[in-house]
């Protein structure tokens, strides 16, 4: 088949291409194989028909590997002519004939600069996105205060729609989580505390850690993974859609109308889920603990009340809502990132989690720096 | 095997006693249509008479209730994969969005099909993305750059060049010039005449837009009521006494494109 789609014929200094059959895309790599075979350097040659008349079929591929064999040979300085063509195909090949055959630019970089400047980029990046964190934390705190200059342009439906996406739907397994892991932390605690004899003390660990870290820290990773991630792809798709300048131009501004209703939210809906938390996993510990260790109840009741103090409690509750903050922050900050693709809202949606969980635990080594230095 | 039409034409696409619609609602009912092959069919009806729900219909993204739909004799329901995937490769789709990917450039959206189906080399596929860019009207400018930074009318082009990158033999083009100035709708009218003489296309056009009815379909099919209610030339949509024809064809707006087409005749 493919042999007869172009054939060759020297006759003196001039060279007769003859191409027949179907020239379309289903035979494409065999024809380009054929055409540049037959424009390698020939001496001899000077001038070149190309012979199209037994072209049986031809479309847009086909077309441009003629149109390639043709100037092929005219850049090699042979008079290079093409006859024969079916009426029906000369527009086709007038079409083409006009493409621009300059080879698209491509700016190669050494492999050296190119990790240089990835690594600069990402510098420059996470400064920025510094900056425009600082900045949101401004815009919320101005909206904050028109808010409470004039309560009446809150929008008191919005936040209670988040928080009930945010809180009352994040309940069961908020729930579930911490409770599971109040169970694990008393499992391990009773079984390498049991070597010591000392398994009693396994409640002072589980009421401590519970209240003071694990609780707010787990309810933090959880909403950052769960709402955080939601308010990107939210405000990610509406930037996508123009629906923030949309709202922009008529007067109203994003940031008191979309934004603070989920931050709002979040704040007040992380200490609510931390305490819920911290009361689920100190019942999963008191579980444990007298299925698995033989602690009575009103033991360890007795045993937490000594251990743990209402500082205890404070300290994971005062930071709940500062977490909600860095949550809502860094969601909003990175929905606004978004551009025009579906990549992007993906790349950001990413970005959120990943950040603010991050910030969530540094904001929680702060925390504890803090803490110990004032004494609580 | 593909049937005639009354007229001698083949039939490229045969749609009998189509039903479709979504939850309880039917927006097709019993539709019948033919196109023939290298025909520019404009496809008209109001908003929601269901225009976008046939075309999708036939390329089978929305599925139908009852009826059968062939393309190129091939009963599409019939049909084992592998043939499906064999007419499937011979039409081009033009969504009313463009729905260029966004995380490919207009480079590798154009390539994206041509690499998937056939094995070519990388200087060739370089090489045709470019022809194909210029053929709709685009400098080879655009080809690394992304669709959200393209105009409206760049992206129904690269979108048009899409469509055609494997060189399809019905393209379906939805609402090809809506949101797009006057002279950038007659620019791709033009376009899309060029490339169906040039290419011999079929062209299944939903369009509301009467310039384009005028300028390069050779017959008009007109949806209403989930049905086919009348198909002929410009001519016969105009002579109709059909109330729906008369308010679309004779409308204000249409009024202003008979006076200027009337100019250009005198």
């Amino acid at each position: 088949m493919t042999a007869t789609l172009l054939e060759s014929t020297t006759e003196g200094e001039r060279l007769r291409l003859a191409a027949a059959g179907a020239w379309t895309a289903q035979h494409a790599r065999a024809l380009e194989r054929l055409i540049d075979a037959q424009t390698g350097k020939r001496d001899a040659v000077r001038s070149v028909i190309v012979d199209a008349a037994g072209i049986e079929r031809l479309d847009t591929f086909g077309a441009w590997l003629l149109e390639r064999l043709v100037r092929a040979w005219k850049a090699q300085g042979c008079d290079t002519a093409m006859v024969g063509l079916a009426e029906n195909y000369r527009g086709l090949m007038d079409e083409v004939h006009g493409v621009s055959d300059e080879a698209p630019r491509r700016r190669r970089q050494s492999e050296f600069i190119h990790t240089l400047a990835a690594v600069g980029r990402t510098m420059v990046k996470a400064l920025d996105s510094l900056v425009s964190s600082a900045n949101m934390l401004g815009a919320v705190a101005v909206a904050f205060a028109r808010v409470l200059a004039r309560p009446r342009s809150f929008r008191l439906t919005a936040m209670v729609h988040h928080l009930e996406n945010v809180g009352w739907r994040a309940v069961p397994i908020i729930l579930l989580i911490t409770f599971l892991i109040g169970c694990i932390v008393a499992q391990q605690g009773i079984f390498h505390f049991r070597k010591f004899g000392a398994d009693v003390y396994v409640v002072d660990m589980v009421g401590i850690l519970v209240l003071r870290e694990i609780g707010v820290l787990i309810v933090a990773i959880m909403v950052a993974g769960r709402s955080g991630s939601a308010y990107t792809a939210e405000l990610g798709s509406m930037k996508m859609r123009e629906e923030i300048d949309a709202l922009r131009t008529m007067g109203f501004d994003p940031v008191e109308v979309l934004i603070l209703p989920r931050i709002l939210a979040l704040v007040i809906g992380v200490p609510i889920l931390t305490f819920l938390g911290s009361m689920a996993a100190l019942y999963g510990g008191g579980l444990v603990a007298w299925f698995y260790g033989g602690i009575d109840p009103e033991i360890f009741l007795g045993r937490l009340k000594e251990a743990i103090s209402l500082e205890t409690f404070e300290v994971g509750m005062i930071k709940a809502p500062f977490m909600a903050l860095v949550i809502g922050i860094v969601a909003c900050v990175q929905g606004l990132k978004v551009k025009g693709s579906a990549e992007s809202l993906g790349l950001q949606t990413t970005a959120s989690v990943v950040e603010s969980i991050f910030l969530v635990i540094v904001l929680d080594g702060v925390f504890a720096i803090f803490f110990a230095s004032i004494g609580m | 095997m593909a049937a005639n039409g009354k007229n001698g034409k083949e039939v490229v696409i045969a749609v009998r006693d189509i039903v479709a619609g979504f939850g309880e609602t039917n927006v097709l009912n019993h539709l019948d249509l033919n196109v023939y092959r290298g025909e520019v069919l404009g496809f008209v009806g109001g908003s929601g008479a269901g225009k976008s729900v046939l075309m999708r219909t036939i390329i089978g993204l929305v599925p139908k209730r009852h009826g059968t739909i062939e393309v190129f004799g091939v009963d599409m329901d019939g049909a084992s994969d592998k043939e499906r995937r064999a007419v499937e490769r011979r039409w081009g789709v033009l969504f009313q969005q463009g729905a260029l990917f966004s995380s490919l450039t207009v480079k590798e959206n154009l390539q994206f099909p041509v690499r998937e189906y056939l094995k070519l080399s990388q200087r060739l596929l370089d090489e045709l993305a470019v022809a194909k860019l210029e053929m709709v009207g685009l400098s080879a400018d655009v080809q690394d750059k992304f669709p959200s930074e393209l105009s409206g009318g760049m992206t129904k082009r690269v979108a048009l060049a899409r469509a055609l990158a494997l060189d399809p033999e019905i393209v379906f083009l939805d609402e090809p010039t809506s949101g797009l100035d006057p002279i950038g709708a007659g620019d791709f009218d033009s376009l899309i005449a060029t490339l169906q003489r040039t290419l011999g296309l079929t062209v299944f056009m939903v369009t509301h837009d009467l310039d384009s009815l005028h300028t390069v379909c050779d017959r008009i099919a007109v949806l209403a009521d989930g049905k086919v209610i009348a198909q002929g030339t410009m001519e016969t949509m105009l002579a109709s006494e059909h109330p729906w024809l008369k308010a679309y064809f004779h409308g204000k707006r249409s009024r202003a494109v008979e006076q200027g087409a009337a100019a250009v005749h005198a």
